[in-house]
């Protein structure tokens, strides 16, 4: 194990401690942590970020050793949990989610030797990288099918928190479900939470009753699944993770985040020492964004129009925020074949044309 | 066979040896409950009780964290305490907190980017008076028009969370966060923050204020009128109206006080530990005080006691997460059976076991 200097005087006193306690490591194992905002068995965006660590285990055997926490509040307890990873002699931590950004920042700074990877932010340090997947592209698929399936043409959207990436997923489902069905509407109910069951089913149903027949989700668990299930003739999508065990009705399609190629390279530069600070922004081209099996609930057409979504996106032959696309004010945002540049999409705060209601302020 | 025999009044030998008992017990069922889940139970016990305080590990680290952990549980706990001997039952200590760190926060932040050595206290005092004026709200409804309190301050700590994410998304989101909410950083302005007193202790202004909450309340309980008043208002309401008791007073100052002190825990915690308001800022210490309150008796020291007993199974609890691989409700199992126990064993103090021969008829 690499001895760690610890800069600040607040961590000094553990230094010392530490130093001692090195030689009960095993030398060369190397040690991968990850924190959780949910419980592993989320059956979405936690339980695909575990399915990462175990594909880290799997493929690195016993040269890795991995070890987790979940359901790290993203307040105050994160910067202990993961500093606590950190003394334990982890050498690369993952924090997997948008809320533990000031607190990895705040630790990494205490542990110049240890690496850490923040999932979904933007603030980076020599020791500190980002990544994130473009789910907005999955986006794209779910608005073409929802648009072309939606006998009521109202379309509801659980939303987690206003956040970019949350905002980003509504504008791009909203532009493609639009593109296909120019009389659709949408209704977004934000749920304050990623992870809340009985939420997320109070938000689902409450979007059923005002004839919504298709429900879309950008928090974790499957209970909207099942409220839709219950109510008969509504579509869902899985969200973060297949959630396959509602197909092939309600659930008929889903993005699947799949972290397990890149948990693998990243452990392997680790391995290697060339790990360096990086900005990673994949989406389905790359694998990182996956388009969960279309069920057989959905017509052959409008499989075959997702699926030629799903591929010009892949190839990179189209972009999903291409113009001309207007702002919700009606301001001109993209001009006619213009493409939307990353810091714009990083920081997207606002709704495109034809939305209703506004983004919480 | 066992009966018990009410104690003509609680002993004093079982006040003292039933939390000790109960933590063993607690010690034995949980090394059970973890065997039985395949790991090793002296490890986990060890882990959640010893290595926060004693591994040569982590505990450079997790010895202070139990008094940052503690100190805003301790301080809030204090202040519920006065009202609940009262009988005075204030539920709403989460909407205090949340709104004296708003308060404080917006203060601080209208200041912003002045530098000058009053701003830290003014945003004390405007912490406290935040508190205080949202408790103030069911003392006066309460005062005036007989409403329940119970009701009133519990309905406002739901209101004081949507106030809370409305202040984190607009009139407090940090203007240079790309879009993201959430307030700037005042742990990181050197004017709004509340550092680290005695480097290594973890203890901060926070902590400072628990500790010399605990004092004043001792001495207010057990030397002054007021604290007299206030016991016999619980014993005997009629009793103390008779005696000149002005409950109505009394009902604005124990609400009062324990607003004005959850605001202050608020307020250290946003510019300490926290460090901005965000949407979940409130993260339950408001209602684990009142676990708090009553663990400890609503006695001073007994509260110091049992605020530091959770902070310890909340610190010792996410290590045996990541170092044993338990799950994290599993841990909350543990933790529920500690409390469980504990209060069980209140009756070890009024009663006494006796056993009973069956006379034969």
């Amino acid at each position: 194990m690499k001895r760690r200097t610890l800069l600040t005087a607040a961590a000094a006193a553990s230094a010392l401690t530490l130093g001692l306690a090195a030689p009960s490591f095993a030398q060369d194992k190397t040690k991968v942590g990850f924190i959780y905002v949910g419980p592993v068995g989320d059956g979405g965006w936690t339980y695909e970020h575990n399915q990462g660590r175990l594909a880290v285990e799997e493929h690195f055997g016993d040269a890795v050793e991995t070890i987790y926490q979940e359901n790290v509040p993203e307040g105050a307890d994160a910067e202990r949990a993961i500093t606590q990873m950190a003394l334990s002699g982890a050498d690369l931590i993952f924090t997997t989610s948008f809320g533990y950004m000031d607190p990895t920042i705040n630790v990494a700074s205490k542990f110049p030797d240890v690496k850490f990877e923040h999932a979904t932010g933007y603030k980076t340090a020599d020791n500190v990288g980002v990544y994130s997947a473009r789910f907005y592209e999955g986006r794209a698929v779910q608005g073409t099918i929802a648009g072309m399936m939606t006998k009521s043409n109202k379309i509801g959207y659980i939303g987690s928190f206003p956040i970019p990436e949350v905002i980003r997923g509504i504008n791009s489902a909203y532009l493609h479900a639009k593109k296909v069905n120019p009389d659709v509407e949408f209704s977004v109910v934000w749920a304050y939470t990623w992870f809340d069951p009985a939420k997320e089913a109070d938000a689902a149903q409450a979007l059923i009753d005002q004839g919504a027949d298709v429900i879309l989700q950008h928090t974790d668990s499957t209970a909207p699944q099942a409220a839709a299930q219950k109510a008969g003739n509504v579509i869902t999508f899985g969200q973060a993770s297949d959630m396959g065990e509602y197909a092939p009705l309600p659930r008929v399609s889903s993005i699947i985040d799949n972290w397990a190629p890149y948990y693998i390279a990243r452990t392997q530069a680790v391995i290697d020492g060339t790990w360096e600070s990086d900005n990673t922004w994949d989406g389905i081209g790359a694998g990182m964004v996956g388009i969960g099996e279309i069920s057989d609930a959905v017509p052959e057409d409008v499989k075959a129009a997702a699926l030629e979504v799903m591929n010009s996106i892949a190839d990179g032959s189209y972009q999903p925020f291409t113009g001309p696309i207007n702002k919700q004010d009606g301001s001109v945002w993209l001009a006619e074949g213009e493409t939307a540049d990353d810091g714009t999409l990083a920081g997207m705060n606002f709704y495109v044309e034809g939305l209703t209601g506004e983004i919480p302020q | 066979m066992i009966t018990f025999v009410k104690r003509p009044e609680p002993s004093k030998i079982w006040t003292i040896a039933t939390p000790i008992l109960a933590v063993v017990l607690t010690m034995i069922l949980g090394g059970l409950l973890f065997a039985a889940m395949g790991k090793d139970p002296v490890a986990a016990i060890r882990t959640i009780f010893w290595d926060p305080l004693f591994n040569e590990q982590f505990a450079g680290y997790s010895r202070p964290q139990l008094l940052v952990k503690a100190g805003p549980l301790i301080l809030i706990a204090i202040g519920l305490s006065l009202g609940f001997k009262a009988g005075i039952w204030n539920i709403g200590a989460e909407g205090q907190y949340i709104m004296g760190a708003l308060t404080g926060a917006a203060v601080g932040l209208a200041l912003y980017p002045l530098d000058a050595w009053w701003i830290f206290p003014l945003m004390v005092i405007a912490g406290a008076f935040g508190g205080f004026l949202w408790a103030m709200i069911p003392a006066l409804l309460k005062t005036k028009f007989n409403t329940n309190e119970i009701l009133v301050s519990l309905m406002l700590v739901y209101v004081a969370e949507q106030i809370l994410a409305s202040a984190a998304l607009g009139f407090l989101r940090n203007p240079e966060g790309n879009g993201f909410p959430g307030s700037r950083n005042l742990s990181q302005i050197p004017a709004m923050s509340n550092p680290e007193l005695i480097t290594g202790t973890g203890a901060h202004w926070g902590v400072v204020a628990a500790f010399a909450s605990v004092v004043a309340a001792y001495v207010l309980i057990n030397k002054h009128m007021l604290g007299f008043q206030i016991r016999l208002t619980g014993e005997s309401p009629r009793a103390a109206r008779f005696a000149g008791v002005k409950d109505k007073l009394l009902v604005v100052f124990c609400l009062g006080t324990a607003g004005a002190l959850a605001g202050l825990a608020g307020l250290f915690e946003v510019t300490g530990p926290a460090g901005q308001i965000s949407i979940d800022f409130g993260a339950g210490y408001g209602f684990t005080a009142i676990i708090v309150a009553f663990l400890g008796r609503l006695n001073p020291i007994g509260i110091l006691l049992a605020g530091l007993l959770l902070a310890l199974t909340f610190i010792g609890g996410e290590l045996a997460q990541f170092m044993l691989g338990l799950p994290s409700a599993a841990i909350q199992v543990f933790q529920g059976m500690l409390l469980m126990i504990l209060l069980a064993m209140d009756i070890l103090v009024n009663y006494r076991v006796m056993i009973v021969k069956k006379e034969s008829a």
